[in-house]
Parts: structure tokens; C-alpha cells; sequence
């Protein structure tokens, strides 16, 4: 195969990260803004998948598909939230306790199906791979909607006070914070958004699958750091919230756009998730060895040495 | 203002770790009053200023701020009546965030948090005022990150927070502890200086005798979970540190070692 069916895939591809990419925002706001390591992402988004496939196979509109699947995404989130703050399970664990009970739940919503297909022959679909670069617009304004209540709301008053329990949850209470409230009010948020994002996915590829969810969190970090390091290598000091939300969603892009090359250059599939991985590890540990090996003590020593010579 | 009644607190009942913390301990301030808090390690101090912050519920007593029994609510609701400053100049301010939003969160203290903006223009522009009087150079920082601040700057910052909104009462916490004693007179200075310009009511931990008398116009010494001195008006303008030391040796029974590492003079 030419790099031609690279590029002409290229429309989808992009598609497919931004709908990652949707995800990953909804993990910005625990990963980053909570300081919360919630790992119910990975059964949320199948959740919201699941649902989207019910209710378009159902008859009805895409457009409810995805407001249901905002809400089941909001309820996975609240469980999470109740685990951790009124029940005071350690936060991965309540995300993994809340991941684990909706692999079966989101059996049980596509009626013990573990794969439905949703074909866009048969049924009116917001976005679908056969169309591929109307699904790119779309998912693309979704995005920038979604950053912009992003942006508005984490600015007001209360995503402030949600923004303050993530850094300094003693001055927040100090501040006459409820913060448990906070922190279930931002899974509920973060849940919702990568539900919607599932939803999106399912429709995109014309199925809804139970195990679509898996490595959602990973795919989720991979963007977020990706976006981070990009957009610090870019923009420096300049960096602001909106930047940062961009940057996410373009690491969303980029991360699936690894993918897609290395699936073009007929790597198995089956190793993808290595593969994943492996990004995932190499832009974590960049940044941390970058500022290592500007700090080093070998580097001091030697400095000193040639000081003192 | 502060009505602290019978305030008891044991930590780890019940096990080999059981530790009394507050015997009984009861204090009663009117409004405007300065009461700076003297006393040994482990004398209750910190735990008398948490349990009036409603940090945990106490065991038994109770607690009532301008008429209000405050006993059975929890920290966060008690913080509408409440201005803190705490030891560790991180534990007063969210690192991450910028100066002028940490101030807007403190000016929401107590106040429904609805949608509208975190911090307004005009908001900016007040703080930039009050910030000014602070002599820090923090004014035109407004939108720096709080973790980029020292920590005498951040305490000063805490204090301005803690008293943007005139709280019933203001809780300090050795604020001055974890700083160079340069920076500790210039917090001390500010934190007098607000506390004048707002008659507010105050109780200040300390650990430096002669901070705790030239300050405020009372001053109360704990010992093992129980206030054990109580001093006021006259008697406190003209209290020296060799008439504490006395008059602890009088009321515990005990002979004060002048221990420079516990209260240094």
C-alpha cells in the first residue's frame, strides 16, 4: 500500500483523535484539575457507547443517543464520586471498583451483546467512517463547543472552587468549600464528557463494543501529555487555559495519528496497545529526564571541577 | 464573640496512642479582642484553634461565635464565620492558581458559589489597592501563580484572604513558625495592622513570649489541654516575661524550666 491511502485516510484519522481527544478533556478535568487518577474512564466510555447504540437501534435520534449518553456517563461519575467521598474508598480504587461494575452494566445494556452494530445504511448517524470528512467537521465544532463551556465554566465561581480542591483541598475547606461535593460534582462532569465521546466513537465506527473502553485512561493521559509537552515547547511562558484545552485535543489527533501510521506500516493490531503504552511512557518520561539531566549532579560536579582546576 | 466552653478532645481513645489533647479548656472573647496563646509543646494549643475550626467534632463542650452555637457543623460550613492562617505557608493558598483568584475565593467565603465569574474586574482592581498597602511588590502580580510566592509573602497573602470578608473571628496558627524572623516581624506587623483597621477578633499560637506580650490585649497560656492563665486590660500592658514565668510556676505547680527550645523569650 502507498502513502496514498495514508492521506486519503487521513480525514478519519484526524476524526477518530478528536473524538479521543473529546475523551481526554473529560480526563483533563479529573487527571489535572481534580488531581484525581479516576480509572472508571475505562467503563464509562463503553457506557457511553453502549447507550448511543440502544437508542439509535431503538429508532430514535442520534441527538438523544447522545444527551442519554451524557447522562449515563454523569451517574458512572456520581458512583465513583460516592465511593470515594461518602464510603472514603482510596480514589483509584473507587475508579476501578466503578470500571469493573460496568463491564457488566454495559452488558446489560446492550442486552448481553458484547458487540452491536450500529450501520449507517440502516440508521441516522451523527458521525460515521463512511463519511468522513462531515464526521471531521462535526466532531470538530463538537470539540471547540465543548472546550469553550470548558473554558467559561472552570472560570466561574464554582469551577474555581473545584479548581482550588484539586491544588489545596485544607485552604478549600478553609474557604467554606464543600469539597467532597466538588470532587463527585467534577467526576460527574468529567464522566459525562467521556460518555459523550464514547457515544461519538460508537456512531463513528459503527459499532458499539464492550471492550472499547479498554485503555481509554491511557489514550486519555497520552493525550493530555502529549498536548502539554507541545504546547510548553511552543508557546513557553504564554500558556493559558485555552491553549492547554486545545493542546489536548490536538494530542488526541496526534496520538491516533501514530496509530494510524503504525497500522499502515502493517504492524499487528494486537500490539497496539504495547504501542500505546510505550508513547505514553516515552512523553511521560521525557519532560522528567529533560529537567534531570538540566539539574544533574554529574554535570555540577564537573562544573565544579573545572572551576576549581 | 467567641464563647469556647468545656472543650474536650482525645485523640486515638481506646488505644495504646490515646492522647488528651483538650481537658476542659474554655475561653470567652469579646468583640475586638487580640488574645495571643502561650504554652509548651503538646499543650493543646493548635488542637483549641482546630476544634474552634471545626476541623474534627469535638468530644464534648461547645462553641459559639457571635451568638451562634457552631458545635455540630462541619469545617466547611463553619468557615463563613471563620478567617485562618495556618503554620506552613502552603497549607493558607492554592499553589496553582493565581493571586487575584485566590483572593476572589477567599472574598466568597460563606457565599453561595454560583456561575457567575471567579474573579471580576472590579475585583482586580481592588485587590490590586489592597495588595499595595501589603508593601510586598504583590501588586502587580496579580496573576502570578501563589506557589511562585516565598513563604512571608504567601502569609501575608493568607492573612489578607483570611480578613477580605471581616471574619467573626481569626484563627492564627503560629503563622510566623516556618519564617526567617525578618519576614515573621513584617507578617506580624500586617497582621496588627489589619486586625486594628478591621477590630477584628483574634486568637494568635505563638511561641515567642515576647511576641505573645507585645501583642494584642489579651493573652492566655495553656497547659495539658486546660487554659491555666488568663490575662487582660492593665494587667497585660504591663506584663514582662519574667512575670509569665512566675506566674506559670504559681498556677501549674510546677517549676518552669525556661526552656528556650519550647518558649523562647
Amino acid at each position: 500500500m502507498g502513502i496514498e491511502t495514508l492521506i486519503a485516510g487521513m480525514p478519519g484519522t484526524a476524526a477518530q483523535g478528536i473524538i479521543y481527544g473529546i475523551m481526554a478533556l473529560g480526563i483533563f478535568i479529573t487527571f489535572k484539575l481534580l488531581n484525581f487518577a479516576d480509572l472508571s474512564v475505562d467503563g464509562s466510555f463503553a457506557t457511553g457507547g453502549a447507550v448511543a447504540a440502544m437508542v439509535i437501534i431503538s429508532g430514535r435520534s442520534w441527538m438523544l443517543a447522545l444527551v442519554l449518553a451524557f447522562v449515563a456517563g454523569a451517574l458512572a461519575g456520581l458512583i465513583t464520586g460516592v465511593l470515594h467521598t461518602v464510603l472514603g474508598i482510596p480514589d483509584i480504587l473507587a475508579g476501578i471498583l466503578t470500571q469493573l461494575a460496568l463491564y457488566s452494566i454495559n452488558l446489560r445494556i446492550t442486552r448481553n451483546q458484547p458487540n452491536t452494530p450500529i450501520s449507517v445504511d440502516k440508521y441516522n448517524l451523527a458521525v460515521s467512517l463512511r463519511y468522513k470528512t462531515d464526521a471531521l467537521v462535526t466532531v470538530l465544532v463538537m470539540a471547540i463547543i465543548i472546550i469553550a463551556i470548558m473554558y467559561w465554566y472552570f472560570g466561574t465561581e464554582m469551577g474555581s472552587a473545584i479548581r482550588a480542591t484539586g491544588t489545596n483541598p485544607a485552604m478549600t475547606k478553609a474557604q467554606g468549600i464543600n469539597v467532597n461535593l466538588m470532587k463527585a460534582f467534577g467526576l460527574v462532569i468529567s464522566n459525562a464528557i467521556v460518555a459523550f465521546a464514547g457515544a461519538l466513537s460508537a456512531q463513528f465506527n459503527g459499532n458499539a463494543d464492550v471492550n472499547m473502553g479498554r485503555g481509554a485512561i491511557v489514550i486519555g493521559l497520552a493525550s493530555i501529555i502529549i498536548g502539554e509537552v507541545i504546547c510548553n515547547t511552543l508557546f513557553k511562558k504564554k500558556r493559558n487555559f485555552i491553549l492547554t484545552l486545545l493542546f489536548v485535543v490536538f494530542g488526541g489527533i496526534l496520538y491516533y495519528l501514530f496509530i494510524a501510521i503504525v497500522l499502515w506500516l502493517k504492524m499487528p493490531a494486537n500490539d497496539m496497545k504495547l504501542f500505546t503504552a510505550i508513547i505514553v511512557a516515552i512523553f511521560l518520561a521525557v519532560p522528567y529526564l529533560k529537567s534531570k539531566s538540566n539539574s544533574s549532579f554529574r554535570k555540577a560536579a564537573k562544573r565544579g571541577g573545572k572551576e576549581n582546576a | 464573640m467567641l464563647n469556647a466552653n468545656n472543650l474536650r478532645k482525645t485523640f486515638n481513645a481506646g488505644t495504646i496512642n490515646e492522647k488528651v489533647a483538650l481537658a476542659g479548656a474554655t475561653l470567652n472573647l469579646e468583640e475586638g479582642e487580640f488574645c495571643t496563646v502561650i504554652g509548651g509543646n503538646g499543650a493543646g494549643k493548635s488542637t483549641f484553634l482546630n476544634a474552634v475550626a471545626g476541623v474534627w467534632p469535638v468530644d464534648g463542650g461547645s462553641i459559639t461565635i457571635d451568638g451562634v452555637d457552631v458545635t455540630g457543623l462541619p469545617e466547611h460550613k463553619r468557615a463563613q464565620y471563620l478567617g485562618r492562617v495556618f503554620q506552613d505557608p502552603m497549607t493558607g493558598t492554592a499553589a496553582n492558581m493565581q493571586i487575584d483568584e485566590n483572593m476572589a475565593l477567599a472574598a466568597r467565603r460563606g457565599k453561595l458559589r454560583g456561575l457567575r465569574w471567579g474573579v471580576t474586574k472590579s475585583e482586580r482592581e481592588k485587590y490590586h489597592e489592597m495588595l499595595k498597602e501589603l508593601d510586598l511588590g504583590l501588586e502587580d502580580r496579580l496573576t502570578a501563580k501563589v506557589g511562585l510566592l516565598s513563604g512571608g509573602q504567601r502569609q501575608a497573602l493568607t492573612l489578607l484572604m483570611a480578613t477580605i470578608q471581616k471574619p467573626k473571628v481569626l484563627l492564627l496558627d503560629e503563622h510566623t513558625a516556618a519564617l526567617d524572623p525578618k519576614t515573621a516581624s513584617k507578617v506580624l506587623e500586617i497582621t496588627d495592622m489589619l486586625i486594628k483597621e478591621h477590630n477584628l477578633t483574634a486568637m494568635m499560637v505563638t511561641h515567642n513570649m515576647r511576641d505573645a506580650i507585645n501583642y494584642g490585649n489579651r493573652l492566655i497560656m495553656m497547659n495539658e489541654g486546660r487554659v491555666i492563665l488568663n490575662i487582660s486590660g492593665e494587667e497585660k500592658k504591663h506584663l514582662t516575661i519574667e512575670d509569665l514565668l512566675h506566674k506559670f510556676e504559681e498556677v501549674s505547680g510546677t517549676e518552669f524550666t525556661n526552656d528556650t527550645e519550647i518558649l523562647s523569650k
